[in-house]
């Protein structure tokens, strides 16, 4: 029992890191739809520059500032050329994973650095929680980070409500002197950053290597998650460890049931349908009419101001 | 501590919204800037708050020029805006509305933040649920957590931009409260507005904007009439109406009972006949639109029964209304009624009876150039919706009611059109009413209730508050009616 | 169409860009173009291949430039022309009879089963609250996830389940091509993918449904109000670049592959929203843009063959090409507005 928790804290990190930035990232108001591409060629990045360099970290970087790049092009073009978000991410995602074959081809099959294992002295030898929690590598203690400083960032700081501010409703944090398409594009330059990040833990350490479908389908899944969350980082992160536990559940069972194991995978998305149809069933808004609480609880507002252009004038 | 507007120089694109705008106004003053819509008024406002930056001119505040490049650098030396819709975050709590955007540190405290709200809300007179949601506080409780918001970040100048558009009358009396209390603590007070009753009974002095310039400035009191003068450059005189004779009934609803979510109609009796013109009296939000909505099928009662020329419509949707000749034209023209990137040729296909598959483009284009003659719109056939201005919007749209539209239920006619195009509409929506029609409208504009109304029906806080016949009534009376009180 | 000076510029600076990332993968760039021309266009055969792929691009295109006119991101099209396939490969497989009588059927099947699996997708969005582009992503999973089901259960290779696919039709359910010069030419895939596009351009351009369908795409509450019922249009746009997706997935089994495989789609979903990205939405310029893309897609499988390059090079080709034209457009049109702006015109 322990052990399967574990491979499912550590099987979840990455999706973890990718969803707490693309959470960020829609926060203020711009959607990266991009992920699918952003996580192949930042995973192909990383595993490239640690292949040559013969150091993870080195690694982490690189796929860190293609992330951020890409993120960087659809936060410009959507605030300079007011350019439709979803069409350059979209654009971005098909021109991204193919760059990442085309480069990467010659990486295929090679073998590269990995991220050292380092349980935590003393808190890994906990019963139970050591194991669960604490006998892990930096990328999963870095995903507990993303998570608590992601939620402590919302709900704690001022700069974290602004940022809720310049997502809902532009023009009134522009009047309350906030700069919106600043905030903008370095929310979403961070968000891809930490796509970036994810993308080169699945080729540094979750798996270890480059090939074209390391990361399949693993960005859009993410972008399913983040909704399924309702950018509430808790719910988010809730929904990423949901997918770890559907991945490692596969993977166990793949010898007992291969159907099984095919159709897991998938499962995110049409459960995701489901609980956004239920969400939105007549149904639902009674309960939810009755008991504000249960509302909160389940019910996910996208910020109002989502995919949209802010300008003074 | 005086404010000073320099030679405010502002255009967008052709026009020429602020043109050489000079104003001083001193310490402890509430100054009233009036004009019509489109005047130039919002456009200076927000020139002071930093939306805006002019193309020339200065803001001198205190003997200092200030440099407004962004609403930060306005807040930052004490000039704080109040917007027509307050600009709260809907789905965030009041106290979060309260420090959004406010310097301090990283890490926010909030019961630091809730005790400096109750703070300065108390020496205001407010009171506020820090928890309740921004989305649940009335028009007039959002009005108060802004001018709280703007007094605790240091505010020394308040613009309010036409405040009392949405609130009730109790708000109303208690916002004009506020705003002399804050002038007799030396603030300057700007109250921007199109009504002239708000003005003459709140401010001490005035300024009045026509098409970008100052045309007049004076302490009050001053003569209503010159006012008016003033800001319609001439005494607007309404036509006389021929009188028409009254048919039979159109309209009819038997002890409707309707509800949007936000007010609730109950029990609502009521005949239109053909012919009449019936207008819809009452601050924005107490029930007009939900009527309206009811009679267009958009909204299905709960209760009753309506129907139009005998046919029962209570559970028929709104294309079944449409079939019957109602027709329904709210306020918002590019965003309900219009498409943006369609031309004027394409909305009259659009509206056409013609049910042929394939359109026949060059009969649409004639009629297109038809339609542009008769009424005066001005723009060419392929023009796209958004290119056309605010009164060639409100003229294609009405070249789009059907000729044999039995009823008309129309939202602000005329609201933001010049006097010209306003008279225009009228016209043509009169000739409706000969046609045999009846037409309901709604408006915030007294004299136009006035002018082309038959009967008039005050609403107030969500249900009839009175019906008066035109002649019978006058503007006063229609105030305080629509204030909630009768006349004493 | 944009103007055509930032849209050639755009032009020439994906081909620097490709033949950048040539050069840095040690590729000579300029034979490694000439493989891209000489691979699609370079013989009767290769240029049977080209138009063979061209034909579902176009139905996949023409299809989105529908949905597009509605305000839809139907990203779903894959899963449609997958779903089109499966109900072709379902006729092909189990309808007895002559040949043309199964071919017939089966492009009726493609047809209804794409439309199907978008109207799910639309009803999704009408009546479920699910945006289309997540719906249609679910679809698109779900979709390929039957397949892999089918080729490796119920209708798996004789002898042993593989995901190379089911077996190969019998030959008279193969659509029927025209021998000529050497190789068989798809002249039936083509006139259908021609046709899709003429079809499509004369139903937004000369219809009344067209014109009401841009009008609910482009301001729905408008449209409402002038009494277009919106959700009937919004799923009739949905049933008709369904179907045509769907056509385009029995073209792919019955003219091409011949069989079903896991990737029937070939991408052209995708690709076709990528087409109608550079063709700014209308349809006019489809069927070039189309033969272009599908052009770079068969010729760069040559860098594989011949230089062992990897043959997405294509796809980043196309990739940048839209990026830039893009971007073009929109920095030039900015441009223009602010130097009116700046004279004081509108």
């Amino acid at each position: 029992m322990e052990n399967t928790l574990n491979s499912i804290i550590a099987a979840a990190a990455p999706l973890v890191i990718m969803t707490m930035g693309e959470s960020i990232t829609e926060k203020s108001g711009v959607v990266n739809l991009s992920l699918e591409g952003s996580l192949r060629l930042s995973a192909m990045t990383g595993f490239a520059v640690a292949f040559w360099a013969g150091h993870a970290f080195a690694g982490f970087v690189a796929a860190a500032v293609v992330g951020a790049a890409i993120a960087a092009i659809i936060a410009a073009t959507s605030i300079r050329l007011r350019l439709n978000q979803i069409a350059v991410g979209f654009v971005l995602t098909l021109l991204a994973a193919d760059l990442a074959s085309f480069l990467g081809d010659s990486l295929v099959g090679e073998r590269g650095p990995r991220v050292p294992p380092l349980p935590i002295p003393v808190l890994s030898d906990i019963p139970f929680v050591g194991k669960v929690l604490f006998d892990h590598d930096l990328v999963v203690y870095a995903s507990f980070l993303a998570i608590a400083v992601t939620w402590w960032h919302f709900y704690r700081t001022r700069s974290g409500l602004n940022l809720q501010g310049v997502g809902e409703r532009p023009e009134g944090a522009f009047a309350r002197g906030i700069k919106v398409n600043t905030l903008r594009f370095w929310y979403t330059v961070l968000g891809g950053a930490m796509v970036g990040i994810a993308g080169a833990a699945y080729s540094l350490d979750i798996k270890l290597g480059w090939r074209e479908t390391l990361t399949l389908n693993l960005g859009w899944i993410a972008l399913a998650i983040v909704i399924f969350g309702g950018w509430h980082p808790l719910r988010v992160a809730f929904g990423a460890y949901l997918f770890g536990a559907l991945q490692v559940m596969a993977f166990q069972l793949q010898d007992v049931f291969p159907g099984l194991a095919q159709v897991l995978p998938i499962a995110p998305f049409p459960l995701m349908i489901l609980a956004l149809v239920f969400v939105y069933s007549s149904w639902f808004r009674r309960i939810g009419d009755r008991l504000p609480r249960v509302r909160n609880l389940f019910g996910s507002e996208a910020p109002a101001a989502l995919g949209t252009v802010f300008e003074r004038e | 501590m005086a404010l000073e507007i320099r030679d405010i120089h502002k255009h967008f694109g052709p026009v020429r919204a602020n043109d050489g705008v000079s104003i001083t106004v001193g310490e402890g003053s509430l100054h009233g800037i009036l004009g019509e819509n489109g005047a130039g008024k919002s456009t200076l406002m927000k020139i002071l708050s930093g939306f805006y930056e002019a193309d020339s001119g200065a803001v001198v505040l205190d003997g200092e020029v200030l440099t407004l490049r962004s609403p930060a650098d306005a807040i930052a030396v004490g000039i704080g805006m109040l917007h027509q819709d307050p600009l709260v975050f809907l789905p965030f709590t009041v106290l979060d509305n309260f420090v959004l955007g406010s310097p301090g540190p990283v890490r926010l405290d909030r019961s630091n933040a809730r005790t400096e709200l109750e703070r300065v809300s108390t020496e205001l007179g407010f009171s506020f649920d820090p928890a309740a949601l921004a989305r649940d506080l009335t028009v007039g409780e959002r009005q108060q957590l802004e001018i709280t918001r703007l007094i605790w970040l240091g505010a020394r100048v308040l613009i309010f931009d036409e405040p009392t558009t949405g609130i009730s009358a109790t708000q109303r009396i208690q916002l004009f409260a506020t705003l002399r209390a804050l002038a007799e603590h030396g603030m300057i007070v700007l109250f921007v507005s199109h009504k002239l009753e708000e003005v003459e009974e709140l401010c001490d002095s005035v300024t009045v904007i026509r098409r970008g310039k100052v045309v007049f400035e004076a302490p009050m009191p001053v003569a209503p009439e010159l006012l008016v003068e003033e800001m319609f450059g001439k005494v607007f005189v309404a036509d006389e109406r021929e009188p028409v004779a009254l048919g039979g009934p159109v309209l009819r609803l038997e002890s409707v009972s309707v509800d949007d979510g936000k007010t609730h109609l109950d029990a609502l009796d009521f005949e239109g006949a053909a012919g009449e013109v019936v207008g819809l009296a009452g601050l924005e939000g107490s029930g007009q639109r939900t009527l309206l909505r009811a009679c267009a099928g958009l909204l299905t009662p709960t209760a009753g029964h309506l129907s139009v020329d005998g046919v029962d419509l209570t559970h028929v949707s709104y294309r079944g209304h449409l079939a019957v000749g109602v027709h329904y034209l709210p306020a918002g023209r590019l965003e309900e009624g219009l498409v943006e990137g369609i031309s004027v040729t394409e909305h009259l296909v659009l509206t056409s009876h013609d049910r042929r598959f394939l359109v026949d483009w060059k009969g649409a284009e004639a009629a297109a150039d038809r339609v542009i003659d008769e009424y005066s719109i001005k723009g060419r056939p392929s023009s796209p919706a958004e290119a056309l201005s605010g009164g060639n919007q409100q003229r294609l749209l009405l070249a789009m009611i059907p000729e044999d539209v039995r009823l008309l239920l129309l939202e602000h006619p005329t609201r933001g059109l010049d006097v010209e195009s306003a008279a225009f509409v009228w016209k043509r929506l009169l000739e409706r009413r000969t046609d045999g029609a009846t037409i309901i409208f709604a408006s915030a504009d007294l004299e136009e209730l006035l002018t082309y109304s038959d009967r008039i029906v005050v609403f107030f806080g969500g249900s009839v508050f009175a019906v008066r016949d035109t002649a019978s009534t006058d503007g006063e009376e229609l105030g305080y009616l629509i204030g909630g009180k009768e006349r004493v | 169409m944009r103007s055509a000076a930032p849209t050639l510029v755009a032009l020439v600076a994906a081909l620097a860009v490709g033949i950048v990332l040539l050069v840095l993968v040690g590729a000579p760039p300029f034979e490694a173009l000439w493989l891209l021309v000489e691979g699609s266009f370079g013989s009767a055969s290769k240029i049977s291949a080209t138009l063979l792929a061209w034909s579902p691009l176009l139905l996949a295109s023409a299809g989105l430039v529908v949905t597009f006119a509605a305000g839809l991101w139907n990203i779903g099209v894959e899963g449609q022309i997958v779903i089109g396939a499966v109900a072709a490969t379902w006729v092909a497989r189990s309808l007895p009879g002559p040949g043309w009588v199964v071919i017939l059927a089966a492009i009726v099947a493609g047809a209804v089963g794409g439309l199907l699996w978008a109207l799910l997708a639309g009803v999704l969005k009408t009546h479920g609250g699910v945006h289309e582009i997540f719906g249609g992503l679910g679809l698109d999973f779900v979709a390929a996830g039957l397949v892999i089901y089918l080729v490796l259960g119920p209708w798996q290779r004789t002898g042993v389940a593989s995901t190379s696919g089911t077996d190969i039709f019998r030959e008279d359910a193969w659509m029927p091509t025209l021998e000529m010069l050497g190789t068989g030419w798809p002249v039936i895939p083509v006139l259908l993918g021609l046709a899709s596009v003429v079809v499509v351009w004369l139903l937004l351009r000369g219809t009344r449904f067209g014109l009401r369908l841009k009008a609910v795409g482009r301001n729905p509450k408008s449209a409402a109000l002038i009494g277009i019922p919106t959700n009937r249009y919004l799923l009739g746009a949905f049933a008709i670049g369904g179907a045509l997706a769907g056509l385009a997935g029995t073209v792919q089994v019955t003219a091409f592959q011949h069989k079903l495989v896991p990737s029937v789609s070939g991408g052209y979903g995708f690709l076709g929203i990528l087409v109608v990205l550079l063709a700014a939405f209308g349809a006019v310029w489809i069927a070039p843009i189309a033969l272009f893309f599908v052009a770079i897609s068969v010729g760069s499988t040559q860098l594989d063959l011949r230089l062992g390059l990897d043959s997405a090079f294509g796809g980043v080709l196309q990739g940048f090409i839209v990026l830039f034209v893009m971007v073009g457009g929109a920095w030039s049109a900015r441009r223009a507005s602010v130097e009116r702006a700046a004279r004081g015109e509108p």
